[in-house]
């Protein structure tokens, strides 16, 4: 086992050097000078572009260039932004807002999405599993700018139950809104992957034998259909999980809220180089880290698999 | 052989005083299955008692409601499927409507079960111990390790206090099944109901187990009602039969009584085609005016003319398992192993599962490479062929699996499924091969119009019919049979096995016959090959084998045969 999780850790460092060296090679083949991205419409004095060509290493080539960036990631300096602002700040300052969102999402997606998938499997062609069906359907069909938009505008603005967008603090009750609008989608992925898993643990013979056993239906349910039901559910929310924490342009868009996605996307407007590459690198990270939880969580679940 | 077998059962249910009350009784009942297509009903007129203290077989094929029954009793038919007539009385009361916590109530407690497939029949994600101890909760026991472990090492589980803290999937399928009985006897029910309880299991282990619980129930004085589709097994076991066929049971009566003198038509066929009684080979060759003599003696005379067909030679088969920190271990699948199939005759490779038997099967069929040793195919060491040789070696070599549920593929149509390899090897064009497909359902006794049908259209035993059909569409040599009917009922299976001896007549074809199934071996093979832990014990014609096995390990394997130690009249059988 500790062989298996360090085996896992190793393998994170070529996995960061690949994705770094691409999304280097990719931010620097982007067309245009970075230094007129800085500058603006104005533009900056000669004397001012050579300085900054020199401090960004503008001028050395890739190989050079990615070099240098590696040893300041090493160093744990991962340079400033084209504002001169240190990128570790401004990650260390965003990503909080993107993680509470992303947990809330996760939590609303994994109660709901369960109890109700739950609830469906277990009366499979009655009216609640039919009504859940197609609104579940509904929900992933609607492109979630205008599910977001929708219900900022029905519970944000008509019953006015939260502010509609976010302030900076970005706290919890503030976030309650775009969490279930980030969730939404997945919540639906997670009801049917659920009731689908339900249904086919209702067959299986050990529920048979447990219930032979002198069991009562409760207990059946939840010790011997849930559990085993959710296999491949937590496998889904895990790598969801890192999903949501690469934040959501669309929906921090729609709400303001101040995260990652909303960070990353300007930062690519701009052409700010170090900046998309940093926090790429270390989106990366925290998705392959979410997928070493679902594995061992999957050991967990399931004792048929054990990891050596 | 059994202590519950024989005379002393009948008089004990002739004697039984009439003042004893059934312990269960079901009359005139009928289920129903709510289907896509309407109702349709599963069981009818289901008539059955079974005294306290008293095993009561249900002997049938599948799909003749057996199971339906049985599980009707304690309330765990499948969500579509009610009781739409009758009464289940469970000593004296009526439990026929009773309410969902009355039969939770009765179930474990009163009435145990032990179900069929111990593969799939425990939870996989609890361990053991918990799946015993939730059952003594349950139903209001003490749960504690030691009461865990005593009712475990009851069942014969060896060294139950470490195997508890186990999981199912590190236990062997006897190993399961026996923590299934543990189970079902925990609570000490008064009715033990149990699904063909030794089905998926070797003959030897099946015996074990078998023998354990008639001891147990004996000491318990539980009552047992055993569904099996074995008439040899319910022979040795039960004291009453009771025989079901389509939804309705067409005979019941003491076990001897009914095996010696059946009076249904059904019975008296399943009688006469039960595998463990009938001792005789196939004689279809007989009919096709083959020399009486040649087929009385086939493998003594053919065996020592030169004309093998296949030779395997000090076959050898090593496995590299894969251990912790990158090592490997060595396993020895298939050790040193030798025989050969003469040409025209049918060898049989038998053996329990994880012998090494299957293994031989697909070394010869060029699936698997040797290790070491070579197999001759007409002279020719396979093991040496280039591709293009290997691809023609295939067409004269053909196999046919086990499972008539898993070896065809569902998209395709039965036509297109025997078309195939013809049209893989490039042999004549679409209307020759139609042609010939015809034929081939001609030759295994389908109909020509089952060409547009898809494989879960048809029966297993129909299923195994198209198989064969396209194993012989390429006018094989050889035909190698994996277990080829032990998934089938013992009628079905009665009717390939005289399909396979018909075609071997006609065709001339060999046949290596892999099974695990002795009784099987009996009807169909001429040389039997014994395997047992990767080694070839024992081989000889198959009546030298049978009359005077020479290994003890041989002579497990026959005695353990259900029915083995039944003597009938030679007309019964």
């Amino acid at each position: 086992m500790t062989w298996y999780v360090s085996r896992r850790f190793l393998q994170l460092i070529p996995v960061f050097l690949g994705a770094t060296l691409l999304v280097y090679f990719l931010v620097f083949s982007l067309p245009g000078d970075a230094t007129a991205a800085i500058c603006g419409e104005r533009g900056c004095t000669p004397a001012v572009v050579t300085a900054l060509r020199e401090q960004y290493n503008l001028d050395e080539p890739f190989w050079i260039q990615y070099l240098l960036y590696l040893k300041g990631v090493l160093t744990f300096d991962l340079g400033t932004n084209f504002s001169g602002r240190p990128i570790a700040v401004i990650i260390a300052e965003v990503f909080p807002t993107t993680a509470k969102l992303a947990v809330m999402a996760l939590i609303f997606e994994a109660i709901f999405g369960i109890v109700f998938g739950l609830i469906a499997g277990l009366r499979k062609g009655k009216l609640f599993d039919s009504t859940v069906l197609v609104l579940s359907l509904v929900v992933i069909a609607v492109p979630i700018f205008v599910l977001g938009f929708l219900m900022q505008f029905l519970i944000g603005v008509k019953l006015g139950w939260t502010n509609p967008t976010v302030s900076g603090d970005a706290t919890v009750s503030e976030l309650i809104l775009p969490a279930v609008v980030l969730g939404l989608v997945s919540f639906a992925y997670v009801l049917r992957l659920t009731r689908t898993s339900i249904l086919e643990n209702v067959k299986a013979d050990y529920v048979r034998t447990a219930t032979a056993k002198g069991l009562s239906r409760k207990r059946v349910v939840v010790v011997h259909i849930l559990r085993n039901s959710m296999i491949p559910v937590v496998t889904f929310l895990g790598a969801d999980l890192g999903t949501l924490m690469g934040g959501a342009i669309v929906t921090e868009g729609i709400f303001n809220v101040n995260g990652v996605g909303l960070t990353l996307y300007r930062a690519v407007l701009n052409g700010d180089g170090p900046t998309v590459v940093s926090i790429v690198t270390f989106l990366i990270l925290i998705f392959c880290l979410a997928n070493l939880l679902v594995d061992l969580l999957y050991a967990w679940l399931d004792p048929r698999i054990r990891y050596a | 052989m059994s202590s519950t077998l024989g005379n002393d059962g009948i008089t004990e249910v002739r004697s039984t005083p009439s003042e004893v009350r059934p312990l269960l009784e079901l009359k005139d009942l009928a289920i129903t299955f709510d289907t896509a297509n309407g109702e349709v009903p599963a069981v009818r007129n289901a008539h059955l008692t079974v005294m306290p203290g008293e095993t009561v077989a249900i002997v049938g094929e599948s799909g003749s409601g057996k199971s339906t029954t049985a599980l009707a009793a304690i309330g765990l038919l499948p969500g579509n499927g009610r009781v739409s007539g009758g009464s289940i009385l469970f000593d004296g009361e009526d439990i026929t409507n009773a309410s969902e916590k009355r039969i939770v109530e009765l179930r474990g407690s009163s009435i145990g079960m032990v179900p069929q497939d111990p593969m799939s029949n425990l939870n996989p994600v609890w361990k053991i111990g918990f799946q015993v101890k939730e059952t003594l909760r349950a139903n209001g026991l003490p749960y504690s390790t030691q009461d865990v472990a005593k009712v475990l090492s009851e069942a014969g589980l060896p060294d139950a206090e470490s195997r508890a803290n186990q999981y199912p999937h590190e236990f062997s399928g006897g190993m399961r099944q026996r923590a299934l009985i543990a189970i079902g006897l925990s609570c000490r029910p008064r009715l033990l109901i149990a699904d063909e309880p030794t089905s998926a299991l070797d003959v030897t282990v099946q015996r074990q187990i078998l023998d354990h619980l008639d001891r147990m129930t004996d000491e318990l004085g539980t009552a047992v009602l055993l569904i099996t589709h074995d008439l040899g097994l319910a022979a040795e076991r039960a004291h009453k039969v009771i025989v079901m066929y389509k939804g309705q049971v067409v005979e019941a009566g003491p076990a001897l009584e009914l095996l010696t003198n059946p009076r249904h038509p059904y019975t008296q066929k399943l009688v006469a085609s039960a595998p463990s009684i009938a001792s005789r080979r196939i004689e279809s060759a007989k009919k096709l005016g083959v020399a009486t003599d040649d087929l009385l003696a086939p493998s003594a005379e053919k065996s020592d003319s030169k004309d093998k067909v296949i030779e395997v030679k000090d076959l050898t088969k090593v496995f590299k398992i894969r251990g912790s920190w990158g090592r490997s271990t060595d396993f020895t699948a298939v050790d040193n192993v030798s025989f050969s199939i003469a040409r025209g005759t049918t060898t049989a490779v038998v053996g329990e599962s994880g012998s090494g038997k299957s293994t031989v099967a697909r070394m010869v069929l060029g699936l698997e490479t040797a290790t070491a040793g070579d197999i001759r195919f007409d002279g020719v060491d396979i093991t040496t062929l280039g591709r293009k040789e290997l691809f023609n070696f295939r067409r004269r070599v053909q196999p046919i699996f086990q499972d008539p549920y898993g070896s065809l593929d569902p998209m395709y149509n039965i036509y297109r499924t025997i078309e195939e390899p013809l049209r893989v090897h490039g042999i004549g064009n679409a209307k020759s091969r139609e042609k010939k497909v015809r034929e081939l359902l001609d030759q295994v006794a389908l109909p020509s119009s089952m060409m547009q049908r898809f494989p879960n259209e048809l029966s297993g035993g129909q299923r195994q019919r198209v198989a064969i059909a396209r194993a012989l569409a390429l006018d094989p040599e050889v035909v190698i049979c994996d277990e080829a009917v032990s998934a089938l009922d013992v009628l079905v299976q009665a009717q390939i096995l005289n399909l396979l001896a018909d075609l071997q007549a006609e065709l001339g074809l060999s046949y290596l016959f892999i099974t695990h199934d002795l009784a099987v071996v009996r009807q169909i093979a001429d040389h039997v090959a014994v395997m047992e832990k990767g080694k070839l014990v024992e081989q000889g014609s198959t009546d030298e084998v049978f009359d005077s096995p020479k290994t003890a390990y041989t002579q497990s394997l026959l005695a353990a045969i259900p029915g083995a130690g039944l003597v009938l009249p030679p007309e019964a059988a």
